[in-house]
């Protein structure tokens, strides 16, 4: 995930516009673009992007909200995604997920003091057969229990 | 629905489509409708109607609310009907036992999400989402909070517990005049629509997904007021619910009865619905039939109507003897009988011509008329001029030149078919809203547009749409752009060969292609002049000539200048030139400022002219008054408005009836204005507000607004519409009235009861109104002129098979430099310009909650320029011109080129016209507003002769109690 941005400039932002505006509904792309290089999407691109592609915040507001993807603060170096969707429930998902956040001390969504980890929920990772199913960065992981999500988040540095 | 929805105002759900006939069978009834048509529509054309809540017929079909499916024969599922498009043979079932099934379905889930406070709700009896629930039978809501558990729902406050619902949101009251409650939004997306597709904004939109979608105005963060939202009312108009609100139904519950009048704001000539309580005007909701609006409206127009009732206007007459004095409020006939005696009293003393009027472009044809009839049949002599001097007098004369009539070729339906648009030296979007609306929509279907303007209009970039091209030229250079335009075209063979010589006159084509292939006109030899880069101005000319229907839209950036009637015959030369008149999508089109500036002209509130734009001075037209009037008319013309003002200062000129103007504030070189009121003996106002030519006057007789009284409006496409009466005079008299006891005391023995007689003796006397009844306007809801014989249903489009003229003329342009020149001691050059929430002199709409959005006017000045003088953005400036001074704050900006500065002239206390100079266009006299050599410094505030001007103004509005 994203190099830690300790300060975005607007020739960076710039820079990545640039190189999506011309595509064909460049909108999302342009948004992974940003969150790809900076791990979210810094409010400093917004009046740019507005300008470039010549729509309203109000519009660019709409898109960003519309994807929990995209996020408006960085979040830790590694983020933990846990499946909630019905097969991962059915495997006793939900129960697993509220220990590791008991545990962390955590709510959904939240980032470790030390800024190691970001747990998040997920609906389906495709991998209902082999649920309760979670993800680290890119990585999908299966039949999850304790354990294993233990050695993944030692491995993150939690 | 409440039943004093008037006939053919329901919604039939999609938009009408054009198309070849289609027929299919709905509910067993055969219809044929367009293809393209949705099957909803269909339905209702034969008066079914669907149930539905995200369609409405003013905005694409959206098919979210699940609540209109219908059964088709062979078709699986239920397909939503707003979606569907007919097909020849259909079998439509729309109202299946299965359908009604699942509309019951859906309606139970939008419920369990609503409270049921009905009973006290603001949009009890005006909710489609209550219609709906009657409309599918709704009985019961089996989805409940369970017990003791969590709310999932976004319309409690708080749970039983008293614990806050993170869904629940409060209201957003930013905008002065709508709420937002969103714990009754049902999310069909009609307002996000409405601001996208009819208004072209874009302000709102879906935050969220799911459960979690709401409509939000801009971004985080932002609420109504701060986000892009101008306040049209379309996402009012839009909702279905009583989550956008006027506050004026919250306030005050729904009207009983709706009259369809016309707003009496701009030149677009919105019509309205004016809905009342009693006679309490509860809102202003635009008429879908209106031909002008289409059902679309702007702050102005839908919610800035406040100033009718507000506590500065006066109701009662008031005389004094001189202007030193305070004002004494007297009964109607004491305050026209010392009217009459002055006057005569001055005409005997210092002749027939030492007193005259000027016309209202505010009030209506016949009121306008009145007041032409009265200085032509009682005064005796020519002495009425109107505002379109200081606005339109060059169109008049520039198009009558060329094609041989004073108006703009076009309805506005026209632009829905045009390909390449000029708009030059107008502003729309804050001048003309409704039309900027519906060009932005053509403009977004692909339609390229030039704007050709000093300054970064709204319309050059904003959401959606760009300009392809953008002249920024030097403010005082229209002529020599325009004629670089022409030769461009011309030089480069681009021109329409065919239709000039079928339809205008070949041999002056010859002069003219002579004169305008000339190289010094070559925009090459000229962007040193102009400051537009030359081969920008050939692209355009280009994009322009071969780029379809052309049309060209100017405003008063255009006439308010030393050579305003030339660039008016360069455009007309354009036009002309690529064959752009006399269809749809193409023509010449005025966009007139105020809303019946058109009607007054017609009216013959000119010097020169008799109503219909007819010389005064040709015997067989005087004939046709005289005989109409029985008083003999003086066949010279008489003066204009800076003609009076410069005889008044010399002593031969000392009365003046002045209706619904405000000359001091509108007129430029407001010093010299003030100097001729100043001389005068007596000077009647005749106007809603003691306004700042008040401040000179001797008589003030109160007017009526336009929601008192019967009338017409002419708007800018030529378009009579009538104004209709919803309340009584709350000051006793409509204008058309008093006009009349002003003329009786001077012994003119008028008895008019009803405009309708007024406009049955306009028709009488003046051809191009020949066909013009009440009963026809009633029949057709509005016509364009003329309307006479030959076209008895008036006329959307002129000069259809040839020019009025005949042959359509060019005339050559040649560029005169104006004598306004900068210099190292102003060395910038002002322009002028409309805000969007104000209007005019702001008399109506300062004294309205509008002044949220502007509450004074500022000076945009470049940063270059600001950076050399050491301003920042807010600080006070002086503005200083050859002609006087003033201050006001600063806002830095690049939307002015360097070297340029613009401002807004709606408030007194800046006395924008104060700056403004005496110089003005060659052929019409209207005054050069738009180009001022000014210099801008830092300042501390207010200057001399504001503070002076201040104190002379509050000592001149003193009232004395009535005499008991």
């Amino acid at each position: 995930m994203a190099p830690h941005a300790t300060a975005i400039t607007i020739e960076d932002v710039t820079q990545i516009i640039d190189a999506h505006r011309a595509l064909e509904g460049p909108l999302l792309p342009l948004l992974h673009g940003l969150q790809d290089a900076f791990g979210y999407i810094p409010e400093l691109a917004h009046a740019p992007i507005c300008e470039a592609l010549n729509i309203t915040r109000a519009e660019l507001h709409g898109v960003i909200s519309f994807y929990h993807d995209f996020r408006a603060q960085p979040a830790g170096h590694h983020v933990l995604k846990i499946c909630r969707a019905e097969a991962c429930q059915s495997m006793g998902g939900n129960a697993l997920a509220e220990a590791l956040l008991a545990k962390l001390g955590l709510d959904w969504h939240g980032t470790l003091a030390n800024g190691k980890v970001t747990v998040e929920s997920v609906y389906c990772l495709g991998l209902c057969a082999c649920a309760p199913a979670a993800m680290l960065d890119d990585q999908v992981v299966g039949r999850v229990d304790a354990a294993k999500l233990d050695k993944m988040l030692a491995e993150a540095g939690a | 629905m409440k039943d004093f929805i008037l006939p053919d105002d329901r919604d039939m759900g999609t938009p009408a489509k054009l198309g070849k006939p289609v027929t299919l069978t709905i509910d067993g009834f055969e219809v044929t409708v367009p293809e393209g048509t949705s099957v909803m529509r269909a339905a209702a054309e034969i008066g079914i109607s669907v149930p539905k809540l995200c369609a409405s017929d003013n905005l694409e079909a959206f098919g979210s609310c699940r609540l209109c499916a219908v059964e088709i024969e062979g078709r699986r599922g239920t397909p939503a009907s707003c979606t569907t498009p007919v097909a020849p043979g259909m079998v439509v079932d729309t109202n299946s036992a299965k359908v009604r099934k699942i509309r019951k379905g859906v309606m139970e889930l939008y419920i369990s999400d609503h409270p049921l406070d009905c009973l006290t709700c603001a949009a009890n009896g005006d909710c489609e989402l209550q219609d709906m629930a009657g409309a599918v039978g709704l009985r019961d809501v089996r989805y409940k909070a369970p017990e003791n558990g969590g709310l999932a729902n976004h319309f409690t406050a708080r749970n039983s517990s008293g614990e806050a619902n993170p869904e629940w949101l409060p209201k957003d009251d930013s905008n002065p005049y709508f709420s937002y409650d969103p714990s009754k939004c049902i999310v069909c997306n009609r307002c996000v629509r409405a601001c996208e597709e009819v208004q072209g904004t874009f302000a709102l939109t879906i935050s969220g997904r799911g459960f979690d979608s709401r409509v939000s105005a801009g971004n985080a963060g932002d609420d109504f007021l701060s986000s892009d939202c101008v306040s049209c009312g379309a996402c009012v108009q839009a909702c279905p619910t009583a989550t956008l609100q006027e506050k004026s139904i919250i306030e005050m519950g729904t009207p009983d009865r709706a009259v369809v009048t016309t707003c009496a704001y701009c030149g677009v000539g919105c019509s309205f619905k004016a809905e009342m309580q009693g006679d309490d005007l509860v809102r202003m909701v635009p008429y879908k039939h209106g031909k002008a609006n289409r059902g679309h409206s702007c702050v102005k127009g839908r919610f800035a109507y406040g100033y009718a009732n507000h506590k500065d206007r006066i109701l009662n007459p008031m005389i004094r003897d001189t202007i030193d004095e305070p004002w004494r409020e007297v009964s109607w006939d004491e305050a026209l009988s010392f009217a009459a005696t002055r006057l005569r009293g001055l005409q005997e003393k210092h002749g027939k011509q030492s007193i005259g009027v000027i016309t209202s472009s505010r009030c209506t044809n016949e009121e306008t008329f009145l007041v032409q009839k009265l200085t032509r049949a009682v005064f005796g002599n020519n002495n009425t001029d109107t505002c379109a001097r200081v606005c339109h007098s060059p169109t008049g004369y520039g198009l009558g030149q060329t094609f041989g009539t004073s108006a703009g070729t076009q309805d506005f339906d026209s632009v829905e078919q045009t390909d390449v648009v000029i708009v030059i030296g107008a502003n729309p979007t804050d001048g003309h809203p409704v039309f900027a609306s519906r060009l932005k929509k053509r403009l977004r279907a692909g339609a390229r547009l030039i704007v050709i303007d000093p300054r970064r209009i709204d319309l050059v970039k904003s959401a959606h749409i760009e300009a392809a091209h953008h002249l920024a030229l030097t403010p005082g250079t229209n002529v020599a752009v325009v004629t670089a335009l022409a030769h461009v075209i011309v030089t480069e063979g681009l021109m329409d060969e065919d239709f000039i010589r079928t339809r205008c006159d070949w041999d002056e084509f010859q002069l003219y292609a002579e004169f305008i292939s000339d190289p010094r006109h070559s925009p090459e030899a000229t962007q040193l002049l102009t400051g537009v880069p030359a081969e920008e101005l050939r692209a355009a000319a280009r994009t322009f000539a071969r780029g379809g229907n052309g049309a060209i839209y100017y405003g008063l950036g255009v006439t308010e200048h030393s050579q305003g009637s030339t660039t008016v015959m360069g455009i007309a030369n354009l036009a002309m030139l690529t064959g752009n008149i006399g269809r749809p999508g193409v023509g010449v089109n005025p966009l007139r400022g105020q809303n019946n500036v058109q009607g007054s002209c017609d009216m013959g509130s000119f010097p020169h002219e008799l109503p219909g734009y007819r010389h005064v001075k040709l015997p067989e037209v005087r004939a046709i008054f005289e005989n109409a009037w029985g008083v003999e008319i003086d066949p010279e013309p008489g003066l204009r408005i800076p003609n009076m003002l410069d005889a008044a200062v010399e002593g031969s000129f000392k009365g003046l009836y002045c209706q619904g103007e405000d000359i001091l504030q509108s007129d430029p070189d407001t010093k010299h204005v003030a100097a001729g009121l100043a001389a005068m003996d007596c000077v009647i106002v005749h106007d809603l507000f003691l306004n700042e030519t008040a401040n000179y006057a001797h008589v003030f007789l109160p007017g009526s607004t336009f929601l008192e009284k019967e009338g017409t409006f002419t708007n800018a496409e030529r378009r009579i519409n009538r104004v209709r009466k919803v309340m009584a005079p709350k000051n006793g008299y409509a204008d058309w009235e008093v006009t009349q006891l002003l003329a009786n005391a001077m012994g003119a023995g008028w008895s008019y009861t009803h405009p309708a007689q007024i406009m049955a003796e306009i028709a009488a006397t003046t051809p191009s109104f020949a066909g013009v009844t009440y009963d026809l306007l009633e029949e057709k809801g509005s016509v364009q002129w003329p309307c006479n014989e030959a076209h008895p249903e008036g006329t959307p489009l002129m000069h259809v098979d040839g020019f009025v003229r005949g042959k359509g003329r060019f005339i050559v342009t040649e560029y005169v430099a104006t004598d306004e020149k900068t210099g190292p001691r102003f060395p910038l050059l002002l322009t002028t310009g409309r805000i969007l929430s104000q209007y005019n002199v702001g008399a109506q709409t300062r004294r309205t909650d509008n002044v949220v959005w502007h509450d004074g006017d500022v000076l945009e000045i470049h940063p270059h320029d600001a950076e050399n003088r050491g301003l920042k953005d807010g600080d006070w400036i002086r503005l200083a011109s050859r002609s006087g001074e003033t201050t006001l704050k600063a806002k830095v900006t690049d939307r002015v080129s360097p070297g340029v500065v613009y401002t807004t002239f709606h408030h007194p206390d800046t006395q924008a016209n104060v700056i403004t100079t005496d110089y003005s266009d060659w052929a019409t006299n209207c005054p050069e507003y738009k180009v001022t050599a000014v210099q801008v410094s830092p300042s501390n505030g207010p200057t001399d002769w504001q503070e002076d001007y201040a104190a002379q103004a509050e000592r001149s509005r003193r009232i004395l109690p009535a005499a008991e």
